[in-house]
């Protein structure tokens, strides 16, 4: 579903991404941990070009990435992306802002558009919230949003770019439970996160990064209990003593 | 004070065609406004350079300047219109470049978030910027156009100086009649005075309605 071959990225002089090699097969779960500002947002972003890649190649479902313009539009809206920020549209209700993009990009007629984001908000479980305006919902409410909005695209693949960072604690599991959910009925996805528990419970392989690279890379069984590297060994002790 | 009532049709008139220049160059403003702002955020360095060219080119002259070599310029080069036409689309393009730096200053204090979700979603730049950015952006540059707006209208009185007859203009004629220009200029500013406070009004209501709960 998702190939990436040789790919590297700079910052002027930072080298954040070195020589990335991922495959996401149909319908895995792929989740990336690693320390902060080791790129693994960053190569979250890579793959529906919200980031230019310097060298290497993205292979969406077969098709190499384009550069930018209407293609790049179209493959956009097969791969969701959901961010640590929410970005729901501040103007627009929750409703408005799931509806927008299947009526202004697939061309929905505004009563299928509809039933289809009243669906999504339903399976999220903020069906009563659908008149309200971004700003009056709880975090964890606004992201279950961002997430029924993305699905609404019906895509191929979803990204997650640390879903839960900016949520309140007592709010990352309503986030957490949907994106199980989403796991099991086999979304393909790939979830940037720091939430552990997740990574055992949801993800077929675990993605470790540090310092742009790929260190090691596992299913989350072998993974938490025996690592191979000392780099992955140390973040692991750093995050689970707490 | 009779030299203002016996003149009233006069100021009328010149009312009459204040607001025309006004209400006309204003929408044409806000139109190139629009375009100019979309093109100085393009991601297309040569639309950007062009958007730039321009608010460079129309700020960094007097209007009295453009209004003067429209006005006798462009028949040199063919181009006939009436002065109210031409004063018009001078007043418009000019104003123009104002509207396009306060919309963009508005879409600068849009998070940048806002675009990318949007275009993460597939829409494309101008669906984004037309559905999500600008919508917002406008929200927050309310004030700003309303005082652009009342800017405008002062700006019209410069028409007078091409001979295009509108309040000031009549003012200064019936006072070459009654030489009482106290009273008579006191009445053209009042004029004015009334126009501005209503966009004053307007803005207001507009902004408190259009908020955004953040």
């Amino acid at each position: 579903m998702i190939r990436v071959q040789g790919l590297n990225k700079w910052f002027g002089e930072h080298h954040v991404l070195r020589d990335i090699d991922l495959h996401v097969a149909q319908g895995e779960v792929v989740v990336v941990i690693g320390p902060s500002g080791s790129g693994k947002s960053t190569l979250c972003r890579c793959l529906n070009r919200l980031e230019s890649a310097g060298s290497g190649e993205i292979l969406i479902d077969g098709v190499p990435a384009p550069v930018e313009g209407r293609e790049l539009a179209r493959l956009r809206a097969d791969v969701g992306m959901v961010f640590q920020a929410f970005n729901l549209f501040q103007h627009k209700t929750v409703l408005d802002n799931v509806m927008l993009a299947p009526m202004k990009v697939r061309g929905l007629s505004r009563a299928e558009a509809e039933k289809t984001a009243r669906d999504l908000l339903a399976r999220v479980g903020i069906a009563e919230q659908a008149g309200k305006m971004p700003g009056q919902l709880s975090g964890g409410q606004q992201q279950r949003a961002a997430i029924a909005r993305a699905l609404a695209m019906r895509p191929k693949v979803m990204l997650f770019d640390e879903p839960t960072s900016a949520l309140d604690p007592e709010m990352v599991g309503e986030v957490l439970d949907v994106m199980v959910q989403l796991a099991a009925d086999g979304m393909t996805m790939v979830v940037v996160t720091h939430e552990m528990g997740f990574a055992r419970r949801a993800a077929d392989r675990v993605v470790f990064m540090d310092d742009g690279q790929i260190v090691e890379m596992a299913e989350p069984n072998a993974f938490f209990e025996s690592p191979t590297t000392d780099r992955a060994r140390n973040f692991l002790a750093k995050v689970l003593t707490h | 004070m009779s030299a203002l009532l016996d003149h009233l049709p006069e100021f009328w008139q010149g009312l009459i065609v204040t607001l025309q220049l006004t209400a006309a160059s204003f929408a044409g403003a806000a139109v190139m406004g629009l375009v100019i702002a979309a093109l100085r955020v393009s991601p297309v360095p040569v639309l950007r350079g062009i958007g730039t060219a321009y608010v460079e080119t129309l700020q960094n002259l007097p209007l009295l300047v453009l209004l003067v070599l429209a006005v006798f310029g462009l028949p040199e080069i063919g181009l006939q219109a009436g002065l109210q036409v031409t004063a018009t689309v001078v007043i418009a393009l000019y104003e123009g470049a104002y509207i396009a730096e306060a919309l963009r200053s508005g879409v600068n204090a849009v998070s940048s978030g806002q675009g990318e979700a949007a275009r993460a979603l597939g829409l494309t730049f101008g669906q984004s910027l037309r559905h999500v950015v600008l919508p917002q952006a406008l929200r927050t540059v309310i004030q700003p156009i309303g005082n652009i707006f009342i800017a405008l209208t002062m700006n019209t009185s410069l028409a007078a100086a091409v001979g295009v007859v509108e309040l000031t203009a009549a003012a200064n004629r019936v006072n070459l009649l009654e030489a009482q220009p106290i009273p008579i200029f006191v009445g053209a500013g009042l004029a004015y005075a009334v126009i501005a406070a209503c966009a004053g009004l307007v803005t207001g209501r507009l902004e408190r309605r259009l908020a955004v709960v953040r």
